[in-house]
């Protein structure tokens, strides 16, 4: 089969409307796709940005951070994804949520770190000299000035998690993935088209996403931080965080 | 079935480590590492080969680095399990290639971007002087320019070659997935703990072990950031 024949048959599977509307059709698998990576950002968001708001205005951890982003990076994500459904957490989308809210922290983490430590230490000077408290540095000052990189970090964990639910298919998980999992195990004559329609699915939907958040990331940054960020982000180590591992 | 739905009541059987599965199944384990790490270093060195031209014509023409970045950005962004899905079909569903094209896909922008930053940060005066000296561009490329940006060369190596050990792990789906075969398999089998947790630790190790060692031939190639700290 050539590249136009395998796109040109999950396209007539997408077109089938019964395959939109069917129980576990794509509208179904859509909504479980976004109800699980919905719960696991929030997650990473609950556990990530008070821990990296804290680290980053004590000064502190900055090794840890990196350490955790590191780790996590080897850790490949079908061993947690099977691994986590066999303790305490059972079977179902509780094990896939914890799974991927685990992958969301590392960029969640390091930018909320990084954008407290990059307030210019002058600002800080002159809040507490108009006599803040350390909590209202932190509170009105330093998150504040933080929030293009708390946007810019919300974005790479959210695509990453949209991206990686897919493979929530691997463990029965549910999600757009499922329609892949399942083509490959009828097989490439029965199966080769929901696989392609199923890879454009979740193509498209990581793309949509990484779209509107970069418009987001874009308008909740003020217009003379956006240089300051780019500027930023070209000096030290250029990590890209989206996708999956 | 039911027995597993209450996961926290181990079984006795099936215990998380298990040296006993490890003595076993040694060579069936050895076999996926083989593939593992063949898989790897194929997709890091076919993607260093087509990268790191790509970041010097992106160095080179400026107007080129947009759209270069922008459609490995993309690429990037699409999910692996998603570019598995287009090639397989092609290819054939149990062809290892299927899974190295999506790797190298992959590996692709963490290299450009990190290997453009390294040329990004070759001081002009280098420049200069090497200009001065009588180099045209391509001996200035060979001689100066990338051995200055080799620290940022190897950063995109190390850190394609981390994410692409936990990568490969996603070829499981069609059987090719190195340690993923016995990661999925394990699940699959029963939840064969002792089998998933022995193909994790050691995807963790392997991609340690690779850190480290591209660690030390970076340092091994760039004598003068040492000298300089």
């Amino acid at each position: 089969m050539n590249l136009f024949d395998a796109f040109r048959d999950g396209i007539v599977w997408l077109n089938d409307p019964l395959n939109w509307t069917n129980p576990g059709g794509i509208l179904d698998r859509l909504g479980e796709h976004l109800f699980i990576s919905a719960c696991a950002v929030l997650i990473g968001c609950l556990i990530a940005w008070p821990i990296g708001l804290w680290l980053g205005h004590t000064g502190r951890g900055g090794g840890a951070v990196v350490l955790v982003s590191d780790l996590t990076l080897a850790v490949p994500t079908i061993a947690l994804l099977t691994i986590l459904p066999l303790t305490f957490l059972g079977f179902g989308q509780k094990p896939v949520i914890v799974a991927l809210a685990v992958f969301a922290i590392p960029p969640l983490l390091a930018n909320a770190y990084t954008g407290v430590r990059q307030v210019d230490p002058e600002t800080k000077d002159a809040a507490r000299g108009m006599g803040m408290s350390g909590g209202q540095v932190l509170r009105r000052v330093e998150i504040p000035l933080a929030v293009p990189f708390l946007a810019a970090g919300f974005r790479t964990a959210a695509v990453q998690v949209v991206a990686t639910t897919a493979l929530a298919s691997y463990v029965n998980g549910g999600g757009l993935g499922q329609f892949i999992a399942a083509g490959f195990g009828l097989g490439m004559a029965a199966g080769g088209d929901q696989i392609v329609a199923g890879g454009l699915l979740v193509a498209l939907l990581a793309l949509a996403v990484e779209g509107i958040l970069a418009l987001v990331e874009r308008v909740v940054t003020p217009a003379p931080l956006r240089r300051v960020k780019r500027r930023a982000a070209r000096a030290g180590r250029i990590a890209p965080a989206t996708g999956d591992a | 079935m039911s027995f597993h739905a209450v996961g926290f009541q181990d079984a006795p059987g099936n215990p998380w480590f298990s040296w006993q599965y490890v003595r076993d199944n040694y060579e069936t384990i050895l076999d996926a590492l083989r593939e593992h790490v063949t898989l790897t270093a194929e997709a890091v060195v076919i993607a260093a080969v087509i990268a790191v031209p790509l970041a010097v014509a992106a160095y080179w023409f400026r107007p080129l680095t947009g759209p270069i970045l922008a459609i490995s950005g993309a690429l990037y962004t699409i999910p692996s399990l998603a570019l598995l899905a287009f090639v397989a079909p092609v290819l054939g569903p149990t062809n290892p290639a299927s899974v190295l094209i999506a790797l190298v896909l992959y590996a692709l922008l963490l290299i450009v971007r990190n290997s453009l930053a390294g040329l990004n940060q070759v001081p002009a005066e280098a420049q200069d002087a090497a200009t001065g000296m009588g180099y045209a561009r391509f001996g200035r490329l060979l001689k100066v320019d990338l051995p200055l940006a080799l620290p940022g060369i190897v950063t995109g190596l190390r850190l394609a070659t981390v994410s692409t050990v936990a990568l490969v792990t996603v070829g499981a789906i069609i059987g090719n997935g190195g340690l993923g075969d016995l990661i999925l398999g394990g699940f699959r089998n029963n939840f064969y703990k002792a089998q998933i947790l022995t193909a994790t630790l050691m995807c963790v190790l392997l991609a340690l072990v690779l850190d480290l060692i591209l660690a030390g031939a970076g340092r091994l190639v760039t004598p003068w950031t040492r000298r300089s700290r």
